[in-house]
């Protein structure tokens, strides 16, 4: 009844290929781009812009560029919060060493930057798969650390070893409280979603398919290989670039190498697998599930020490929560391996047929 | 050059691959007989090692901790094949792969909260001192904890391969590693079978873990060798135990000598990626690995 795709006739071939082809699905976009821009700067408080969904939406970034490289192009990486560092840290140099730039032109070229780290170590990829090459991207995770605390000029040679990222203006305009900067945030990942939404239909992302179904049969029917796995690897680390850059200038403000640690990356990559491998929104729904989780512990330990008058200490309480969180991922992979985005799919096809079951 | 400093630092970085290959056997195991990249193995030896330490520490003997440790293992092992493996049968491997990386997180906050995070110092009875008669002969200085270390590991190595060569229950390992359908179809259980391979991965963990924690201390940084670990494998190939041992001795002699005579030269601290540099090249030019399975459908 309320989601239901009959009746919508397409008699042109642009109506047919638009990116949401079904009535709701677009009336359903438009009411979620409508909240993220008008309703949450308009209502959301302080703590919820900057604690909550700034992260969520920066981590949604970086889940959306590992999806592309991971759940469409198959190709399994461990590098990602490295890329995220060389994001972060080009974009700090780009407008420490040319204001005239401009913040989005340093963003994408701190993106770009990233993509070529990404090519260079996605060449591994042409000669092995799998967990080989996982853990070669592991590599890259280590270099790249290493690189930015031994060479002093990505740091500006800093004594502390931590560099605080400029005042975002643009046009003159300081964005510097939490909803301004919830603003850049939603709009260059709202942007980039949709980038990659009308990336994964094209011809690039099914050759990407092509590749992570079968890739000798991807190069059989000329889908050049190379080209292929060096774009994706390409294209994740620039989505992951932007997103570190985003970490850095909208959420921590102050950041060190040691911050892009594996851990981020194993984070990440929790992420799609939760939310789901191969689809963009499940990039959007394994972030929020793996932010929210976190403080949903500390919130719920909060409560408890209320109720029962204990006050469980600062350990106990980091253990457990590194126990709920491996048990939940366990949990989630037991149960729904396909993610959050296919619970979403039976969901829509429950809506289909609702309320009528035939 | 000066010639005894090179063969001091060669064999330190030899015996240190030989700590590397013990972490990394344990992988091997797994990932032969169920296809299975164990992320946790790192945890494992965590997990064995403070589990071990405590109880040493609350006046348990040496021996009867180290049974109670081994029986630990063992049964953590099987759970783990009972509660996380069994139901993801079948999975893709990167699920498998996730999976074991939720473990790793369960172990970490298992074993803290279970015995506290403070580091431990473990005492083997081995004095970590250079030997006498090695400096004053030849004036290599060599640690006796390595050296030993070594020898355990030469021991383990051994009897784990007339484990498999010579018992039943090894033969049965062996034919689910070459074949899960062919061995399901003469009669072996394969899910016994796991259940022991994970056993064993135990066992491994907890030789590694003593023998890292008597030389490093028992602290949380004993996960990080999984890390370590890691390229060894590459190097190695994932299914051959000798590959480990070879890989490890390899990646730890070159380490050595890399930080020693070409560290300086970029400022140090390279130890973190150049094992993995190391290992990415040698695939460069073979994709399995030194006595990994030969892929055929390279492209």
């Amino acid at each position: 009844m309320l989601y239901r795709e009959a009746g919508q006739f397409k008699s042109t071939y642009a109506e047919d290929q638009q990116i949401f082809p079904i009535r709701q699905d677009r009336i359903a976009v438009a009411v979620l781009l409508a909240v993220a821009f008008v309703v949450v700067p308009l209502f959301a408080n302080q703590y919820w812009l900057s604690a909550i969904l700034i992260p969520f939406l920066i981590f949604s970034l970086a889940a959306l560029g590992l999806n592309i490289l991971t759940g469409y192009a198959g190709q399994l990486s461990l590098g990602t919060s490295a890329f995220m560092a060389v994001g972060a840290f080009m974009a700090y140099n780009f407008v420490l060493r040319m204001p005239w730039l401009g913040i989005i032109p340093s963003f994408v070229l701190a993106g770009l930057c990233a993509a070529a780290v990404g090519i260079v170590f996605g060449l591994p990829s042409l000669r092995i798969k799998g967990f080989y090459l996982a853990v070669a991207t592991l590599a890259c995770q280590f270099f790249v650390l290493w690189a930015l605390q031994r060479i002093g000029w990505f740091m500006n040679y800093s004594p502390s070893g931590v560099i605080a990222a400029q005042k975002i203006v643009i046009l003159g305009y300081a964005f510097d409280s939490p909803a301004s900067k919830y603003m850049i945030t939603v709009t260059i990942v709202a942007v980039m979603a949709l980038l990659a939404k009308n990336l994964v239909r094209s011809e690039t992302g099914r050759a990407f398919m092509a590749v992570r179904d079968m890739d000798v049969a991807a190069s059989v029917i000329g889908i050049p290989m190379m080209k292929t796995k060096l774009l994706a690897f390409a294209i994740s680390s620039f989505y992951c670039g932007v997103a570190g850059a985003l970490y850095v200038f909208c959420y921590l403000g102050t950041v060190e190498p040691e911050a892009f640690t594996l851990d981020l990356s194993f984070r990440i990559l929790f992420m799609i697998i939760i939310g789901g491998v191969g689809s963009i929104l499940g990039s959007f729904l394994g972030a929020a599930f793996i932010t929210l989780l976190p403080i949903f512990l500390s919130v719920a330990s909060g409560a408890f020490s209320h109720a029962t008058g204990m006050e469980p200490s600062h350990a106990l309480l980091s253990n457990l929560e590194l126990i709920i969180f491996g048990g939940l991922i366990i949990f989630f992979l037991i149960v729904e391996p396909h993610g959050l985005a296919r619970l979403w799919q039976i969901a829509k096809e429950k809506l289909r047929l609702w309320p009528f079951p035939h | 050059m000066n010639v005894a400093f090179f063969f001091e630092v060669l064999i330190g970085g030899l015996l240190a691959g030989v700590m590397y290959s013990l972490v990394a056997i344990g992988f091997v195991l797994i990932y032969k007989a169920s296809g299975v990249f164990n992320f946790a193995q790192g945890a494992m030896v965590f997990f064995a090692a403070l589990t071990f330490v405590s109880l040493v520490e609350r006046g348990v003997n040496f021996w009867i901790a180290l049974v109670i440790t081994l029986a630990v293992m063992v049964v953590l092992g099987m759970a783990i094949e009972k509660v996380v493996l069994r139901p993801l049968v079948n999975q893709p491997p990167i699920t498998l792969f996730m999976a074991t990386i939720g473990l790793t997180f369960v172990l970490e906050g298992l074993s803290q909260l279970v015995w506290g995070s403070q580091p431990h110092a473990l005492e083997l009875g081995i004095p970590d001192v250079p030997m006498e008669w090695l400096v004053q002969s030849t004036g290599i200085v060599i640690s006796q904890t390595d050296l030993f270390a070594a020898g355990i590991a030469g021991v383990l190595v051994a009897s784990l391969a007339l484990f498999f060569q010579y018992t039943r229950i090894g033969r049965a390992l062996r034919a689910v590693a070459d074949d899960h359908q062919a061995a399901l179809a003469v009669g072996i259980p394969l899910k016994n079978i796991w259940a022991i391979v994970w056993a064993v991965a135990g066992f491994v963990a907890l030789v590694a873990g003593l023998m890292w924690g008597a030389r490093n201390g028992v602290q949380f940084a004993l996960t990080f060798i999984a890390l370590k670990a890691l390229p060894v494998l590459i190097l190695g190939g994932f299914e051959s135990i000798p590959g480990a041992i070879i890989g490890g001795l390899i990646i730890g002699a070159s380490e050595k000598l890399a930080e020693v005579y070409f560290g300086p030269m970029v400022g140090g601290g390279i130890e973190s990626w150049f094992a993995y540099v190391i290992a990415l090249l040698f695939l460069l030019v073979r994709p399995q690995g030194l006595f990994g399975e030969k892929i055929i459908d390279r492209v």
